[in-house]
């Protein structure tokens, strides 16, 4: 059982990051919706098999709430926005793909190097988890950082709290209220960026932040 | 009195400053808020001073669940504090006595009330604080109290000025303070006094924590170059404000750096002594020099403040320079004289701005050009500025004329110190501080001189009349406690003694076994002084030079017109005016000191046009130091004003930077 508990949170935390790794270079809208919609799903088997692992059946609701919400109801409303936006057919530059992920490597080496040794005394288990959620965190931000379309940033802003999640469900004893709430303020957050998305657009014609800065006469 | 006592009359006060805010539409509030802080404040006075003399080697300490959470607030009484607890206390009760017939002119005393109390609270918090949380969270409530009161008469544009410069400085001393404790505390965080004085510490680090502590308290207490914001603040404010002030605030400060310095940081290291030695030498110098050119009165006053602070601090700095060569009864003499020096400018101070106030009262001015004659109208209050003129200007039998002494008695044991360097800097300073003492009585005989003799120089001056009566009585009895301890230092030299003894490690002799209250610091075979027999001879001569112009020559005075070449225009603008006194030492030390420019207009020959000269006088330290700094500080702020204006993404990406850059140094750091 340990052994196996072992591997197999292991395994699931890495292919978290090997997902948002994977978004980090996606350059077309659809794909990028779709590998995020497959980063909750397995953030929620990570969830899960954490809630069986440290039997903690209140864990169970979090991987339901973020496989409702995460991994169906936000990426299909995404999707709608996208086609509503007309901007499916975008393809994003991404800004020197090969550097992008350099960095991203570089981002995961650090997690590991900062989590690791601040963690040695706690079980190996958190420690793994908390190392990577902390790479996919980072990740998350740096796919903010690099896109220049609105719906993008919103996709890394997630993706980023995806990894919040799985360092609350490695650490052991969060209480379900935090993670609840957490998980409905993102919800708050995604309604909100929602709407403001629309109301830029109708406003600019574009979805794109460079064009926001034009309106504030910051470039002529 | 017990220190619990203490801390609920410092409660007292608080309350009342709440209490004046609910007053402060009654016609009385003003007086019966003024009484009532002056009641307390001379409980304080009295408990603090029966404490030092009763038990001078007790120290109460007592743990109050305040503040900071599971730590607390911590306080203690020991004869330290006392002895700055009357020093105070002395200042507020005679502030308060004043203010209840002073502060019935005052058009919003709502401005004024609420914050009075508070001040004199927050300096009484800061000598019984005994941890660095309580003494810096006392300093600032102290700071911030006096600030408001500076703002008292916010419409004048001058005194916004000064409210800014002000609370600049006090923050910058602030934290100057809150990083040396922060020091002195260490990565264990022990912040309470009697941990910070038991832990050893390198001598580079406390080098550092002097060096924060010369520039939080110094800059409170007006040691050049920080004293920019003394002489606009202190004279901002009303005049009681102003007397305590600079009467007592200053003290305060001077307090603080005693308790670092002597206290917590740990042996004293020799460099210090030069710096402070040289640091009070020159504020000293240079703040008479100005008081001796400012026509303001109150400004006058604010810049001898910064002399007499260059005093003390010349002496503490002295102290520390027989200390560091283990020559404890010179370290006790230069202390004890920079102490009663303390005490003894705490009352003159108190009393000149008391007159000063009353002279603005009576004619709305302060512009010394503008008075004169006013002996004539404010025969009381103009006898009791004469005193402390006469204290200020170190003349026996006052008690300026003391502490002087005893601190060039100091100076001039200073052979006995193994370093030549300092045998040669130490009589060097000595002669700044006579020319200090010189020009300072060249200062106060030009402010008596032209306020109070000849004729008034404007319709205001001649319209004066004598002050309220609560005004005069705070000028007496503080004119009254100069004179005694002019008489009888003895008293007060032994009452700091155990001061002396806690921090130093020496005392001076006993003073009160000596016969007629004589005063003798270091033996009476080698110096001795006695003011009971200087005052004796100074009134038996007097009044005999009386008596006998009185009898022989009184009745010889004939009554006729002026001889015309004297005073062929009766203008008082004929009269000498305080420009013109001040002239010589302006012409002296013009170049240097003041870069001080006379441009003359003089009209073609044939125009009828005035002739007129003007004089540009600047502050050197201004114009070197601050307009630089604030340069520099306009142009900092400018180029990080960018930042508001980033992109979104260019946000983020700070975000990110600083959180990766943060990890990078907690990845490498271990």
């Amino acid at each position: 059982m340990g052994r196996l508990a072992f591997d197999l949170a292991h395994l699931l935390a890495g292919s978290l990051v090997l997902l948002s790794l994977l978004m980090l270079y996606q350059d077309r809208m659809f794909s990028l919706i779709r590998i995020f919609a497959f980063h909750a799903i397995v953030l929620s088997m990570s969830v899960a098999w954490q809630a069986f692992t440290q039997g903690a059946p209140h864990l169970y609701i979090t991987a339901a709430i973020a496989l409702l919400f995460k991994a169906f109801i936000i990426p299909v409303s995404l999707h709608r926005i996208v086609v509503r936006l007309e901007v499916h057919r975008e393809i994003e530059v991404v800004g020197g793909v090969g550097i992008t992920m350099l960095i991203g490597i570089g981002l995961i080496a650090l997690s590991l190097a900062v989590m690791l040794p601040a963690t040695a005394s706690a079980d190996p288990l958190a420690r793994e988890d908390l190392a990577f959620a902390l790479s996919v965190v980072l990740l998350g931000l740096l796919m903010m950082v690099t896109r220049r379309n609105a719906v993008t940033q919103i996709i890394g802003f997630m993706s980023l709290e995806n990894g919040l999640i799985l360092a609350a469900a490695g650490a052991k004893g969060m209480p379900l209220v935090v993670e609840i709430s957490v998980a409905f303020s993102v919800l708050i957050a995604f309604i909100v960026i929602g709407v403001f998305l629309f109301r830029i657009r109708e406003r600019f014609d574009s979805v794109d932040v460079g064009v926001l800065e034009f309106s504030r006469g910051e470039r002529q | 009195m017990p220190l619990a006592l203490a801390l609920w009359y410092v409660a007292g006060l608080l309350v009342l400053s709440v209490a004046a805010i609910a007053m402060r539409g009654l016609p009385r509030a003003s007086a019966i808020v003024y009484a009532a802080c002056g009641a307390i404040a001379f409980a304080l006075l009295f408990g603090a001073a029966q404490r030092l003399i009763a038990f001078p080697d007790a120290t109460a300490r007592l743990t109050l669940p305040l503040g900071l959470p599971w730590i607390g607030a911590r306080f203690r009484l020991d004869a330290l504090s006392c002895f700055f607890l009357v020093v105070i206390n002395l200042g507020a009760v005679g502030a308060c006595l004043y203010a209840i017939g002073y502060g019935a002119h005052e058009k919003e005393p709502g401005r004024i009330l609420p914050f009075f109390p508070a001040f004199v609270a927050g300096m009484n918090c800061v000598v019984v604080a005994d941890d660095a949380f309580t003494f810096l969270v006392s300093w600032e409530f102290m700071s911030l109290a006096s600030w408001a009161l500076v703002l008292a008469h916010h419409d004048e544009a001058e005194n916004r000025r000064a409210g800014f410069v002000y609370i600049v400085m006090a923050s910058l001393g602030a934290t100057a303070l809150l990083l040396a404790f922060g020091l002195l505390a260490g990565p264990s965080g022990g912040y309470d006094f009697a941990t910070i004085a038991a832990t050893p510490r390198p001598e580079w680090l406390a080098g550092l924590v002097v060096v924060l502590a010369l520039v939080g308290a110094g800059s409170k207490a007006g040691l050049a170059p920080l004293h920019v914001w003394l002489p606009l603040a202190h004279p901002a404010a009303p005049s009681h404000v102003s007397a305590l002030m600079s009467g007592a605030m200053t003290k305060v400060a001077v307090y603080g750096f005693i308790r670092i310095v002597f206290d917590l940081v740990g042996p004293v290291q020799l460099w210090w002594s030069v710096v402070m030695m040289l640091l009070g030498a020159g504020s000293a110098v240079l703040g008479v020099m100005f008081a001796a050119i400012e026509r303001d009165l109150k400004r006058l006053l604010a810049y001898s403040t910064i002399e007499n602070i260059g005093v003390v601090f010349t002496g503490l700095g002295l102290a520390m320079a027989f200390k560091a060569n283990n020559i404890e009864w010179a370290a006790a003499l230069a202390f004890s004289a920079a102490l009663l020096h303390v005490l003894n400018h705490s009352l003159f101070k108190s009393l000149l701005f008391f007159g000063a106030g009353a002279v603005l009262g009576a004619t709305g001015l302060r512009d010394i050009e503008k008075l004169g004659g006013l002996i004539h109208r404010m025969p009381r209050s103009s006898f009791a500025m004469l005193g402390a003129a006469m204290a200020i200007s170190a003349l026996p039998p006052l008690n300026g004329f003391v502490s002087e002494w005893l601190l060039f008695q100091a100076v001039l044991v200073s052979p006995a110190l193994p370093q030549w360097g300092l045998k040669l800097m130490t009589p060097a300073v000595g002669a700044a501080l006579a020319l200090a003492a010189a020009l300072g009585a060249a200062a106060f005989v030009r402010m008596f001189g032209i306020v109070y003799l000849g004729r008034p120089r404007s319709p205001a001056a001649i319209k004066a009349t004598e002050t309220d009566p609560w005004s005069l009585a705070a000028m007496f009895l503080v004119l009254a406690l100069c004179l005694s301890l002019g008489v009888a230092p003895g008293l007060v030299l032994d009452a700091i003694a155990p001061v002396a003894h806690a921090l130093i490690g020496a005392r001076l002799p006993e003073q009160s076994t000596m016969a007629w209250l004589t005063v003798a610091p270091i033996a009476e075979a080698r110096s001795s002084y006695n003011g009971l027999l200087v005052f004796a001879f100074i009134a038996i001569s007097t009044l005999t030079a009386i008596e006998v112009i009185h009898r022989f020559g009184s009745r010889a005075i004939r009554r006729a017109s002026a001889w015309d070449c004297g005073f062929p225009n009766d203008d008082p603008a004929t009269q000498y005016t305080a420009s013109s006194f001040a002239q010589p030492i302006r012409r002296v030390f013009g170049n240097i000191v003041f870069s001080a420019r006379e441009n003359v207009d003089m009209p073609a020959p044939g125009d009828s046009r005035a002739a007129h000269l003007t004089v540009e006088t600047t502050d050197r330290i201004w114009s070197w130091i601050y307009e630089p700094l604030t340069g520099a500080i306009n142009r900092i702020a400018t180029s990080i004003n960018r930042l508001q204006f980033l992109t979104i993404r260019g946000y983020l990406s700070l975000v990110f930077a600083a959180l990766v850059a943060l990890l990078l140094t907690v990845a490498t750091w271990r």
